[in-house]
C-alpha cells in the first residue's frame, strides 16, 4: 500500500517539509496576472522554474497557459539578470506582443537582489505598453502569497483616483479561486445590481472555448482601464484575506477605497455576507432569484442534513478556502476534526495565528475541537487521521495517497488538481457552488455507504 | 501569429529539410523572453533518479521544486514506494541569509530516523548554487552519522538545461556504483545478466522488456532507473553488457561503466515492431548467440504474428494522417518516425527539447523533404508549422496537451503523463490505439462544427 506514514507521532524540528501543502509564490503570481486582458505573466528568473509553474496550472485548468522566462545562466546568476530581463522584455513585445507584460521574481532572483524597478525603467518598451512587477520570494509564504503579491501590484501601478466623486461601484477581488467560481461571484454581483470591477479576473482566459484556433491573448481578463477606475470605486470587497485582503488595504490607502475583507464566499454563511455587504453598499433589495437560490440551499440541506450529521471530517488547502469549507461542513452538522494548510498561519503582515483563530471560532461556535495547522504538510495531516480517523477528507490532488492509505471517501476541492475534470468550470462559492458541494460530499459518503453496505443494509432509497 | 518567426536568433533553431544544409542550433540555452518548453537542471535530474523506489529524494531548496516534482512520473514499482512521497528542506528567508547547511543537515537526520532507508539523494536547485551551500561535505557527514550513502545531486538549474540534469544524475547513479567481486563476476558470466540503461518504467514498460529477455535467456540485473532498488544498483557492475534505450538520459552512465569497469554498451530501441525486434536479435548475439538467438527469433515470429493483424487493421484506418512530433529527446523523436511510419503515418514536423546534433542529422535524413524540423519550439511555432504542413496530430507533453486540443488536433502524451506501456509488442499495439482513439474520436466533429450557433 502506498503508505509509508508511521502513526506515532515524533517531533519534527529541522523546517523540512514531507508532502507538502503549498507551493511557491511565482505560480500564484502567474496566475493572478493571467486575470488581466492582455497580460503575459514573466518569470525572471532560470527557465525551469517557469517551466514547472505551466506545466502546473496547465495540469489544473486544462487550458493552455502561457508566460515566458528570463532563461537565466550562469553569468546571470553572477552578475545579476538585469540584462536578461531588459532583452526579454524587448523580445516579448516584439515577438508575442501583449499589453501588458507582468514580471515576477523567483528565488533566484531575489536572492541575487535584482533591483526590477529599476531595470523596468530603463527597458526599452514601446509607446502604449507597460510593465509591471511583483517580488515573488518563495522563501516566504506560499502560492498565496504570491497570488496576494501580484494582485496588491495592480493596486500599486495602476488604480488611479481620478473621479471627484466615487463612483456607484464596487471592486471584488475574488482571491485565488477558479474562473468558474470568479463567474458565479459576478453573477451575484450582476443579480444584486451592483456595477463592479472584479480583479483579476481569469474567467475567459484559462476557461476559453475551443474554436479551432490558439489565442495568446484570450478575451478575458480584468483590462488595464477597469483596474485604474478601480480607484473610483466606493467600495472594495476582498475575498479571503490570505489571498485579497493586502490589495483592498492598498487601494483604501492610495485611493481611499474603503474596504471589507470577507471569507471567500463558500457556503451559505459566507455568501449571506458577501450578498449583504452589497446590499449595504448598494441600498437595493436582493432580487428573488437570490431569494429563490438561497431558499433552495436551505431546503436541499434540510433534505439531507442526516447524511451529514456528526461525520467527521478533515480539509486541508489554501487558507482563504480552508476557512470558507470548515464553516459550511460545520453549518451541515459535520463536525471538522483535523484543518489544515500549507500556507504560513498569519495573514501577511499581520500577527502570526489568524488561520488558527479563524478556524477555532468556527468550530468553537459549534462546541467542537479540532486539531488546526497552518504552515503544515500532508505528512502531518495523514499522522493526525491515523490518530483520529476521519468518515471525510476534503482537499486537493494530493490528498487521495491518504484517501487510499486509510481507505476515506474523499472529495476534491481547491488547488491543485490534476487528476479530475471541468472542476474549474464549475463553482463552489454563492449558494450554487454550496448545492454543487453538497452533491460532492453527499456523493461521496452514499457511495461509500453503498459500497460498504451488507445485501440486506443495501437501500434503494437514501 | 506569423510574426512569432521574427524573434531574433530563433531562425537557427529552425529548419526545413530539402530547402538548405541543416545546420539547425541545438542544446543551448532559450532565447531570454522567450515562452520556451525547456525545462531546468533539477528536472531533469530528478525524472532520471526519481524511479528509484526505496531511496529518499530530498530536494535542497525553497518549497516549488519540490512541490511540482512531487510523484511527477508515472514510473511503477513492484517495491518499495517511498520515492512517491515529496521531501523539501523548505528553506525560508533565514536559511537564504545564513545559509542552509544545518537545515539540510537536520532534515536528513529526521528522514532517516522516520525511514531507515539505505539511500538518500539530496537535490540542489538554483538558489543553492547561489548561497554556495556545500552538498558534498553535509552529505559526507550524514552518511558517516547514518552508515548510509548520501549522494548529492548537483543540479542547481540555471547551468544549462535538463541534459545538463541528466548529467548530473548519471554522476550520482555513477557514484553508486563499485567493482564486482570476482565471485560476482563470475556469477554474471554465467547468469548472462545485463543492465537496462534508460527505462523509467513508465506504466511498466521496464517490466514488458524484462520479460522479452527472460524468454529470450537473458536475465536483467538491474534497470536504470525504472523499478530500481538500491540493491540491484549496487550490483551494477556485475553484468555482462548495457543497453541503452533513452540515450538522451543515459549516454554518460553507459560510457562511464565502459571505461571504469570495461562493461560494452549498445543502442538499443523498443519502440515500434522493427525497432523492437531488431534490438532483441543484437542483444541476443552480444550475449553469444546461438540458443539466444534461436529463442529471440521464436520470441519475435510468435508476438508479430499476433501483433502485426491488430497493427495492419489500424494502418488501414490511419493511412495517409500527418503527425508533428515535440518531445524531449531527439532518440525518443527517431523511434516516433519510424514507429509512425509502420502505421502508414508520416511525420510533417520535429521538434524536441534536448535533441544532439547527431541525432538531427539522423531525423534530417529520415524525414521526408519539407518536413518541418525545430529545436524547442514555443506555441506559436508549433502552431504556425502544425497548420502550415496540415498536421492532424500532435505527440508531446503536458504543456502540448491543451495547444493541440485547442487547435482541433489529436494529441498523443509520450511522456510522463502516457496512459499505457508503449514498448515492445504490446506497446507497438497500445500505441496505435491511442493514434487510433485520439485520431478518430468523434469529439473532433463537434469541435469542427461547434463554437458558431449563429453560422
Ligand atoms: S529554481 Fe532552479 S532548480 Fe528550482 S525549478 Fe527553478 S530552475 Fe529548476
Ligand atoms: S526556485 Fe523558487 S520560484 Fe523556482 S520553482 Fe523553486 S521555489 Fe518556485
Amino acid at each position: 500500500m502506498l503508505d509509508a506514514t508511521p502513526k506515532e507521532f515524533n517531533e519534527r524540528t529541522s523546517g523540512g517539509m514531507i508532502n507538502p501543502a503549498k507551493t511557491c509564490q511565482p505560480i500564484g503570481a502567474m496566475y493572478a496576472a493571467l486575470g488581466v486582458h492582455g497580460c503575459l505573466p514573466h518569470s525572471h528568473g532560470s527557465q525551469g522554474c517557469c517551466s514547472f509553474h505551466r506545466m502546473h496550472l496547465t495540469r489544473h485548468f486544462r487550458d493552455p497557459v502561457m508566460a515566458s522566462t528570463s532563461s537565466f545562466t550562469e553569468g546571470a546568476s553572477v552578475f545579476g539578470g538585469g540584462a536578461n530581463l531588459k532583452t526579454a522584455i524587448k523580445n516579448i513585445f516584439q515577438i508575442y506582443n501583449p499589453e501588458i507584460i507582468a514580471v515576477h521574481t523567483t528565488c533566484l532572483t531575489e536572492t541575487i537582489g535584482d533591483d526590477i524597478p529599476s531595470i523596468i525603467k530603463e527597458a526599452d518598451i514601446p509607446e502604449g505598453k507597460v510593465v509591471f512587477h511583483a517580488n515573488t520570494p518563495s522563501y516566504q509564504g506560499s502560492h498565496i502569497t504570491g497570488f496576494s503579491n501580484m494582485t496588491k501590484a495592480m493596486v500599486g501601478y495602476f488604480a488611479e483616483a481620478s473621479a471627484a466623486i466615487k463612483k456607484e461601484q464596487v471592486n471584488l477581488i475574488p482571491g485565488f479561486v477558479n474562473p468558474g467560481d470568479m463567474r458565479e461571484i459576478k453573477r451575484i454581483a450582476h443579480l444584486m445590481g451592483a456595477p463592479f470591477i472584479m480583479f483579476p479576473d481569469t474567467s475567459g482566459v484559462v476557461d476559453t472555448p475551443m474554436t479551432g484556433e490558439f489565442v495568446m491573448f484570450p478575451k478575458g481578463g480584468t483590462t488595464l482601464g477597469e483596474l485604474g477606475d478601480s480607484g473610483n470605486s466606493k467600495l472594495t470587497v476582498a475575498l479571503g484575506r490570505f489571498a485579497s485582503s493586502d490589495a483592498a488595504e492598498a487601494l483604501a490607502k492610495k485611493c481611499k477605497v474603503p474596504a471589507v475583507t470577507l471569507k471567500t464566499p463558500i457556503g451559505i454563511k459566507a455568501t449571506d455576507a458577501l450578498v449583504m455587504a452589497l446590499r449595504r453598499a448598494f441600498v437595493r433589495e436582493v432580487p428573488w432569484e437570490l431569494e429563490e437560490e438561497r431558499g433552495q440551499l436551505v431546503d436541499i440541506m434540510t433534505d439531507t442534513h442526516f447524511h451529514f450529521h456528526g461525520k467527521k471530517v478533515a480539509i486541508f488547502g489554501d487558507p482563504d478556502i480552508v476557512t470558507g469549507l470548515a464553516e459550511f461542513a460545520v453549518s451541515l452538522g459535520m463536525a471538522p476534526v483535523h484543518v489544515l494548510t500549507g500556507t504560513p498561519g498569519g495573514a501577511i503582515g499581520s500577527d502570526v495565528g489568524s488561520f488558527e483563530e479563524d478556524i477555532a471560532a468556527i468550530v468553537g461556535q459549534a462546541g467542537l475541537k479540532a486539531n488546526i495547522k497552518a504552515g503544515g504538510d500532508l505528512f502531518t495531516l495523514h499522522q493526525l487521521i491515523k490518530n483520529e480517523p476521519v468518515d471525510l477528507l476534503i482537499g486537493n490532488t494530493y490528498g487521495k495517497y491518504i484517501a487510499r492509505a486509510e481507505d476515506v471517501p474523499f472529495v476534491r476541492v481547491g488547488f491543485p488538481i490534476l487528476d479530475r475534470s471541468v472542476h474549474s468550470y464549475l463553482p463552489v462559492v454563492g449558494y450554487r457552488g454550496a448545492m454543487r458541494l453538497i452533491e460532492m460530499i453527499a456523493g461521496a459518503l452514499l457511495d461509500r455507504q453503498d459500497r460498504d453496505a451488507a445485501d440486506e443494509d443495501f437501500e434503494l432509497v437514501m | 501569429m506569423a510574426q512569432a518567426l521574427a524573434i531574433d536568433g530563433r531562425q537557427d533553431f529552425i529548419t526545413t529539410k530539402g530547402r538548405q544544409i541543416s545546420r539547425l542550433k541545438c542544446d543551448d540555452d532559450s532565447i531570454a523572453g522567450a515562452v520556451s518548453q525547456r525545462a531546468c537542471v533539477y528536472c531533469g535530474a530528478r525524472v532520471v533518479l526519481n524511479p528509484i523506489t526505496d531511496a529518499i529524494h530530498l530536494v535542497h531548496g525553497p518549497i516549488g521544486c519540490a512541490s511540482y516534482t512531487w510523484d511527477i512520473r508515472g514510473s511503477l514499482t513492484s517495491g518499495a514506494d517511498l520515492y512517491r512521497n515529496s521531501f523539501s528542506t523548505d528553506l525560508k528567508e533565514r536559511d537564504i541569509i545564513f545559509g542552509g547547511e544545518k537545515k539540510l543537515a537536520a532534515a536528513i537526520d529526521e528522514l532517516v530516523a522516520k525511514y531507515s532507508p539505505k539511500l538518500v539523494f539530496i537535490y540542489s536547485t538554483c538558489i543553492v548554487g547561489v548561497i554556495g551551500d556545500d552538498l558534498e561535505a553535509v552529505a559526507k557527514a550524514a552518511a558517516n552519522r547514518h552508515g548510509i550513502e548520501v549522494i548529492p545531486v548537483q543540479s542547481s538549474g540555471f547551468a544549462g538545461n535538463k541534459a545538463a540534469g541528466y548529467r548530473a544524475a548519471c554522476d550520482a547513479l555513477f557514484r553508486l556504483t563499485a567493482p564486482a567481486t570476482p565471485a560476482e563476476a563470475a556469477l554474471a558470466g554465467k547468469d548472462r545478466s545485463i543492465n537496462y540503461l534508460g527505462d523509467f518504467n513508465l506504466a511498466g514498460e521496464a517490466w514488458i522488456i524484462r520479460d522479452y529477455l527472460a524468454q529470450i535467456g537473458v536475465d536483467v540485473n538491474v534497470v536504470f532507473t525504472g523499478d530500481a532498488s538500491y540493491g540491484e544498483l549496487k550490483k551494477a557492475t556485475r553484468a555482462r553488457l548495457n543497453i541503452m534505450q533513452c540515450a538522451g538520459s543515459m549516454a554518460y552512465l553507459a560510457s562511464q561503466l565502459e571505461e571504469t569497469y570495461g562493461i560494452p554498451y549498445m543502442r538499443v530501441s523498443f519502440l515500434g515492431l522493427a525497432d523492437t525486434a531488431d534490438s532483441l536479435r543484437r542483444i541476443a548475439a552480444a550475449m553469444g548467440g546461438g540458443d539466444l538467438s534461436r529463442r529471440a527469433e521464436e520470441l519475435i515470429a510468435r508476438e508479430t504474428a499476433a501483433v502485426q493483424p491488430v497493427i495492419d487493421s489500424y494502418r488501414a484506418k490511419l493511412a495517409g494522417k500527418k503527425a508533428a512530433v515535440y518531445v524531449g529527446g531527439g532518440f525518443k523523436a527517431i523511434s516516433l518516425i519510424k514507429q509512425f511510419r509502420e502505421l502508414g503515418i508520416e511525420v510533417v514536423m520535429v521538434g524536441t527539447q534536448t535533441g544532439r546534433k547527431d541525432e538531427y542529422e539522423t531525423i534530417d535524413s529520415l524525414v521526408a523533404d519539407g518536413t518541418v524540423i525545430l529545436d524547442d519550439a514555443n506555441p506559436a511555432e508549433l502552431e504556425k508549422f502544425m497548420a502550415e504542413k496540415g498536421a492532424d496530430l500532435l505527440v508531446g507533453g503536458v504543456k502540448e496537451r491543451p495547444l493541440a486540443y485547442k487547435l482541433g488536433r489529436a494529441f498523443i502524451d509520450h511522456n510522463h503523463d502516457r496512459k499505457h506501456p508503449l514498448s515492445g509488442f504490446a506497446g507497438a499495439v497500445n500505441f496505435a490505439a491511442e493514434v487510433y482513439s485520439t485520431l478518430c474520436s468523434p469529439v473532433w466533429r463537434q469541435a469542427k462544427t461547434g463554437g458558431d450557433l449563429n453560422g
